[in-house]
């Protein structure tokens, strides 16, 4: 021990998923690397050369590899590559000659050469004035990257492999970076950006452990092994904690621990109000994985199986055998009750292994969900066998996401019969009254969803997407965030007129989004006659207390109010007073 | 073997100019500037590209990149050296057919 006493240091952040974690911190970087500079010895020029040279033949190896990799999986039809890009962004005349000539002039270590003549033409690309040509210096600076993690022999970090009680800590975590994420060690995330609704909280929430997003620059101020206290109620990530504050957590969890431990009671107890309304709370997954959790809170069934994560960071589209063992073995974890398998939902920010590179100037308004599956047949097809052979049970759903109107609803349809009737020529098992639904989150989805109900067996209004396609607001940009506002008038007239539509049509409807997880927002949903909510769950006890404390005439009172409201934060702030007063536990 | 390249001959060669439009709808993004110095890089020849006054290497991707030249920019292609003339009609070429993108 050094015998100095680490100074206690926190940073403040938004807490996005909740619970307390006291663990050892874990850099993960793919960010800029922090880079040393030294001088160099005239006659050790010709060797630093050397090095940038060696570095420039290993990224280039390195990329043909990555090329070669990619070739074999989906999506690669481009007769120039975005590798061909990156391959020629290394040989470079005009980048070599000046790092060449600055290492003949500064006589600096090359990588501090290098670093400071790429960040110059990243910053110029930057600066450009056409928004599309700006974006290209993403390329330039992944490129770069690799370079310099050549130059400083450093390899990429995985978090496939970590110590015991990690709490990971990022920049950012794309899908891409945690879908080799090591489950059982990972106690927690606290990542410089993001908000309520990026993939870091969704994770976090799903598989129950604590999030803090939003706190700037932290990640360059933290080092592997330093201690932390990791609090997702109150998003702050506290280092090197000294000994009082050690104290006051430990009081602060022993509170918690005994609302916790008053939840818990509820586990087999039904969603259901006061005067005697039933809801079905059920939970969301991305794995088989995430089952237990849920099953340990009471969950009733699987609302949102978000079957990506099959599909992400890996060389080939996984096959039919296997997308097959991993619906199965869900419908058999959740028995008696239902899981929903929502089909394939890649794109925008969650692009198929090997094709992660943004080809769409607007991917979210681009080739996702069911449009993907629709011009993809083959992959949508694959699935749907898999889905339907795993059916046998009969406790599986199908639900097809990023439906804009009923058109594709059909389409869809046409190609399930087909592969039922496919598996009927094969003699193959399924259940024949599988029900399929459609995921509500195009506003034009919403304003039609009279005519999709006649179509399916249920909708799932997916509110996060619904609300940031609605509100024209993108969920992760911290400029704009502050626009997105689940109570806004529209948004509640969409949701309403969902329900409507499919209780109209005699079929239920669910909420899948962000909003079915906060206790805030329940009365309302319940008010306006949502028959399930389905939640993380780190969220789910907390949803069925507020539910068993509520009244559903309070709920549709509250209901009709907030449509009557012109703005969001009035209904904001009697959903407040609402919470304040069945249960002032659950505000924090 | 290096992957440096030696500079080329150009002093003993001549040079060759050539206006050109872009007409593919994206301009000259990543892609089309790869293309571009793939192309370039196959001739001995010196080769600038001059967008509204500003010279650039065209062996240079981020030379090129950071032309943004959008659709219905004027470039000058400027050759120099003894294999000059395919250069600039080989680069014209790929103007013509927008890259190969549409």
């Amino acid at each position: 021990m050094s015998g100095k006493t680490p100074m206690e240091k926190t940073f403040q952040g938004i807490g996005v998923s909740p619970g307390v974690a006291r663990g050892t911190i874990y850099v993960f970087s793919v960010a800029d690397e922090v880079v040393p500079e030294y001088d160099v010895k005239p006659d050790d020029v010709a060797k630093e050369i050397t090095r940038f040279e060696q570095a420039l033949i290993a990224t280039r190896q390195q990329l043909h590899e990555l090329q070669q990799r990619i070739a074999t999986g989906i999506g690669s039809n481009a007769p120039t590559s975005i590798l061909d890009v990156h391959l020629s962004l290394t040989e470079d005349p005009a980048l070599i000659d000046q790092v060449t000539s600055r290492l003949e002039s500064e006589k600096k270590n090359v990588e501090f050469i290098f670093h400071d003549v790429a960040r110059k033409y990243v910053k110029t690309m930057q600066e450009l004035q056409d928004e599309f040509f700006r974006e290209r210096s993403i390329d330039v600076q992944d490129v770069n990257r690799r370079i310099l993690s050549n130059l400083l022999g450093r390899e990429q970090r995985a978090l496939t492999q970590l110590p015991a009680n990690t709490i990971v800590v990022a920049n950012d975590l794309a899908p891409s970076d945690t879908s080799a994420l090591d489950r059982t060690h990972v106690i927690g995330f606290a990542t410089d950006v993001g908000s309520h609704t990026s993939h870091t909280a969704i994770m976090a929430r799903s598989m129950n452990l604590p999030a803090v997003v939003g706190l700037h620059d932290a990640s360059q101020h933290l080092h592997d092994g330093q201690i932390a206290i990791l609090d997702g109620y109150s998003g702050t990530l506290i280092v090197e904690p000294s000994e009082q504050t050690l104290y006051v957590y430990g009081q602060l969890e022993v509170k918690r621990h005994s609302l916790e431990e008053r939840l818990a009671t509820l586990r087999d107890l039904p969603a259901e109000t006061l005067d005697g309304h039933r809801v079905a709370v059920s939970g969301n997954i991305e794995l088989p994985a995430d089952v237990p959790a849920l099953t340990r809170v009471g969950a009733e069934g699987i609302g949102l199986f978000r079957t990506e994560f099959l599909f992400l960071d890996r060389e080939e589209l996984p096959d039919e055998e296997e997308q097959y063992r991993a619906y199965l073995e869900v419908a058999r974890l959740v028995q008696p009750h239902a899981v929903i398998i929502r089909t394939l939902d890649l794109g925008g920010d969650k692009l198929p292994a090997g094709d992660r590179i943004p080809s769409e100037s607007n991917p979210f308004l681009g080739l996702r969900g069911i449009r993907y599956c629709l011009a993809n047949p083959e992959v949508f097809q694959t699935q749907l066998r898999a889905i339907l052979r795993a059916s046998t049970a009969g406790n599986i759903r199908i639900m097809y996401p990023m439906i804009s109107g009923v058109a594709e609803v059909i389409q869809a349809n046409e190609l399930l019969e087909q592969v039922k009737f496919d598996l009927r020529q094969e003699g193959a098992a399924f259940h024949e009254e599988v029900e399929v639904g459609a995921m509500i989150e195009v506003p034009s989805a919403a304003l039609t969803a009279e005519m999709i109900a006649s179509e399916v067996d249920f909708f799932s209004i997916g509110s996060n997407d619904l609300i940031q396609y609605t509100m024209a607001v993108d969920r992760v940009n911290e400029r704009v965030a502050n626009l997105y506002e689940p109570t806004h008038p529209a948004i509640l007239r969409l949701i309403r007129g969902c329900v409507e539509s499919a209780h109209n049509n005699g079929i239920w409807v669910g909420v899948c989004g962000e909003i079915a997880g906060d206790p805030i927002y329940v009365p309302l949903l319940v008010g306006m006659g949502v028959d399930e909510l389905s939640v993380g769950a780190a969220s789910l006890p907390r949803i069925k207390e507020v539910i068993r404390r509520l009244t559903y005439r309070e709920a549709q009172e509250v209901a009709a109010a907030s449509l009557h409201t012109n703005n969001g934060r009035d209904v904001l702030a009697m959903l407040n007073a609402l919470l304040q007063r069945i249960d002032p536990d659950l505000l924090s | 073997m290096t992957i440096f390249r030696k500079t080329s001959d150009a002093a003993t060669g001549k040079l060759v100019t050539k206006e050109v439009t872009v007409i593919n709808k994206l301009g000259i993004h990543a892609r089309p500037a790869a293309l571009f110095v793939k192309v370039a890089s196959k001739f001995d020849s010196s080769i600038l590209v001059e967008k509204e006054g500003e010279q650039i290497n065209g062996k240079s991707i981020m030379g090129l990149m950071m032309l943004a030249a959008g659709l219905g920019s004027k470039l000058k292609l400027i050759a120099e050296g003894r294999d000059a003339d395919e250069a600039v009609a080989e680069l014209e070429k790929l103007f013509l057919r927008k890259f190969d993108e549409e």
